[in-house]
């Protein structure tokens, strides 16, 4: 079989130029880690214009059974850097759930239920496909200087406020300065604890068996979740179809399970025969059994180093919100990091890294603690209620709502976020401040005939009208770019047509409306009518600059 | 008349289903029946309306 595990590459080491060097070079910023968020961090750094050096301790990506669900969100970012369309023409897209209790089907549930958005609720790629395709893309952008088998080692902060790193290689050690750093090391994070700082949470004690399986199968593209399969007594079991022919298959096991014994071919297999039949031809390609955990960091801004991804925090993969929420933490850094190199923003506004991807991280361990807790019910109360709720939500939707099987990973909205100006006009939809801005099918010039597709990267101002020959807004501050909806006439490059009126609905938008949306997608500020100089403090306000844009208020400007 | 609502109409399903099972923690079999017992009574009171109650009592069953 072509692909898969077995051919992944391997990537060559270099000896890098700083060895047995006296002087110490200084980058504006060092990544560590080459897992999946450290290497969407350096593709976004490249789109905006910024050199990185990545170091990785291995020379090749991801290797066993890790993450194969990533959301629409993902989904989006990997657009806007340039890899959406090979890792969804790769990937199984699925938006449906469908979930069993004992012999039965309970129901099943769209997680997409409206058309009208290019990307879907998920696809199931393997993780290690992610890797390879972020780094052929990393590799084509040119700005990252990517050093395998280059492990971190040591880390301390000098008095001017960056990072010394000690890096080891084969051919032996060297330092190098960085202004920053991004600690995408992963769960262990040697960075986290070189630098002395906790990591605590919720230990949940049962284990999974975790088995990919190649075989031929009509399963659907479809999440199947069982709860007490017949075959499978008493536990629980969730499948997914990732490309390839391969198979994802959990099985949950008793917390005194054996993990050495339990990941035994010979255990292995005839829990597979019972589920699949005894006849079913399979091979194994990988078997893991894991605990689970959820921890998080209490702050993940140190001084010049910002913890990234599983480095920061970690939960239980029921909603598929590791990986996923990883990368839209370096979503969140990036246009940050981006705008205090560029002088565009102060150092300030990387304060409200925490601000933002703390909430965020809680809203993903609360989802995936609440999950595994129902999986996994731990008394008499616990069983017997979710046994209620899985005996009405056969008929009963409220209790469909009750069932946990994995509440899946959605985007999170910055609610409390200082960036944020509060709306002072009256809506009745469309994202809020903080919000992740909606796609819509649009009419355009040249390109992909979605809204997302013309947001993002830079600050936008997103413009509705009726009558594309509208007269320009005034006011708009350097910086910021202008896209128009107009609901009829001809596109044109700044211009998109919302034909079927389905942006309109779906931003709340009336004649005049305008949207302030960030680098990263988020919605910062939105106004009915926007009044000359609003927009230039709201954009002050994003960019971390509160002050000056009250002083500027003040002055009537 | 009112009927039952079967539809969702929790605020937070979640949370309060967290909060439910967490106030069973620790609890033995005896004392967690109680606890659930006097919930229904306390919500069944809340309620009010026979009709409902009589539709709740009557799915709970699995008489539908
Ligand atoms: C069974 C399972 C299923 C999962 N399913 C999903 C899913 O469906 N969807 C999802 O979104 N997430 C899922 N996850 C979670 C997902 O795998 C992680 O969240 C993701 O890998 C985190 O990426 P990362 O880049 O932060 O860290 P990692 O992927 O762990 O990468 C860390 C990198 O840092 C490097 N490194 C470590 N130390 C050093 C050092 N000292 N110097 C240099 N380099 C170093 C390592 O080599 C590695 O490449 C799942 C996890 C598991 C275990």
């Amino acid at each position: 079989m072509a692909g898969g595990l077995a051919d992944r590459p391997r990537y060559a080491y270099a000896a890098p130029p700083e060895l047995g060097q006296d002087s110490v070079r200084r980058a504006p910023i060092v990544i560590v880690g080459a897992g999946p968020v450290g290497l969407c961090a350096a593709a976004e750094l490249a789109m905006l214009g910024h050199d990185t050096i990545l170091l990785d301790e291995d020379d090749t990506v991801s290797v066993g059974s890790r993450a194969i669900c990533w959301a629409k969100r993902t989904l989006e970012i990997f657009d806007r850097i340039g890899v959406g369309d090979r890792m969804v023409g790769k990937g199984v897209v699925w938006n449906r759930g469908r979930l069993f209790h004992r012999d039965r089907e309970v129901y099943n549930f769209d997680l997409l239920p409206e058309p009208g958005h290019q990307r879907p609720a998920f696809i199931n790629l393997q993780q290690y496909y992610v890797e390879e395709y972020l780094v052929d893309r990393v590799q084509e952008l040119g700005r990252t200087d990517i050093r395998w088998r280059n492990r971190v080692v040591g880390l301390d902060v000098l008095p001017d406020g960056g990072a010394r790193l000690t890096v080891e290689t084969p051919d032996g050690n060297y330092r190098l300065d960085a202004d920053y750093v991004l600690a995408a090391d992963g769960v262990r994070s040697p960075i986290r604890r070189m630098m002395g700082l906790d990591f605590k949470g919720k230990v949940f004690e049962d284990r999974f068996l975790i088995a990919d399986v190649i075989m031929k199968a009509d399963f659907p593209s479809e999440r199947w979740f069982w709860f007490e399969p017949p075959f499978h007594s008493g536990q629980s079991v969730l499948l997914h179809r990732q490309p390839d022919d391969v198979f994802r298959i959990d099985f949950q096991l008793d917390p005194s399970a054996d993990p050495e014994e339990e990941r035994k071919p010979e255990n292995v297999v005839p829990r597979l025969q019972q589920m699949l039949g005894p006849d079913k031809p399979f091979d194994l390609e990988w078997v893991s059994v894991y605990t689970f955990t959820c921890r998080r960091m209490e702050r993940f801004h140190h001084g010049p180093v910002f913890f990234v991804g599983d480095s920061a925090h970690v939960v239980s993969p029921f909603g598929a919100r590791g990986g996923n929420g990883g990368i839209q933490d370096v979503d969140a850094l990036c246009w940050r990091l981006a705008a205090v190199l560029n002088g565009t923003a102060p150092a300030a506004l990387l304060d409200s890294y925490d601000a933002e991807r703390i909430p965020a991280a809680d809203e993903n361990l609360l989802n995936s603690t609440r999950s595994t807790d129902f999986i996994t019910p731990k008394n008499e109360a616990s069983v017997a209620f979710r046994e209620a709720a899985l005996d009405l939500a056969a008929d009963l939707p409220f209790a469909r709502r009750v069932v946990n099987s994995g509440r899946l990973s959605l985007p999170h909205t910055y609610a409390a976020t200082p960036l944020s100006t509060p709306d002072g006009d009256a809506w009745s939809g469309g994202p809020r401040p903080g919000a992740p801005a909606p796609d819509a099918p649009v009419q355009v010039a040249e390109g992909e005939p979605w809204l997302l597709r013309r947001l993002g990267g830079r600050f936008t101002l997103l413009r509705f009208v009726d009558d594309p020959a509208a007269a320009a807004l005034g006011g708009v501050p350097d910086g910021v770019d202008v896209v128009t909806v107009a609901r009829s006439g001809r596109p044109d490059g700044a211009t998109v047509i919302d034909r079927d009126g389905t942006a309109f609905a779906r931003w709340d938008a009336a004649d005049g409306s305008a949207y302030l949306v960030r680098p990263d997608q988020h919605v910062a500020a939105r106004w009915r009518t926007p009044e000359p100089g609003a927009i230039a403090t709201a954009l002050a306000r994003a960019l971390g600059r509160p002050a000056a844009a009250e002083a500027r208020r003040a002055a009537g400007g | 008349m009112t009927t039952l609502k079967t539809d969702l109409n929790l605020t937070d399903a979640d949370g309060f289903y967290e909060r439910l099972i967490e106030a069973h923690r620790g609890l033995d079999g005896p004392a967690s029946r109680r606890l659930n017992a006097k919930l229904v009574l306390l919500l069944a009171n809340h309620v009010g309306d026979a009709a409902v109650l009589d539709e709740a009592l009557r799915i709970a069953r699995g008489e539908r």
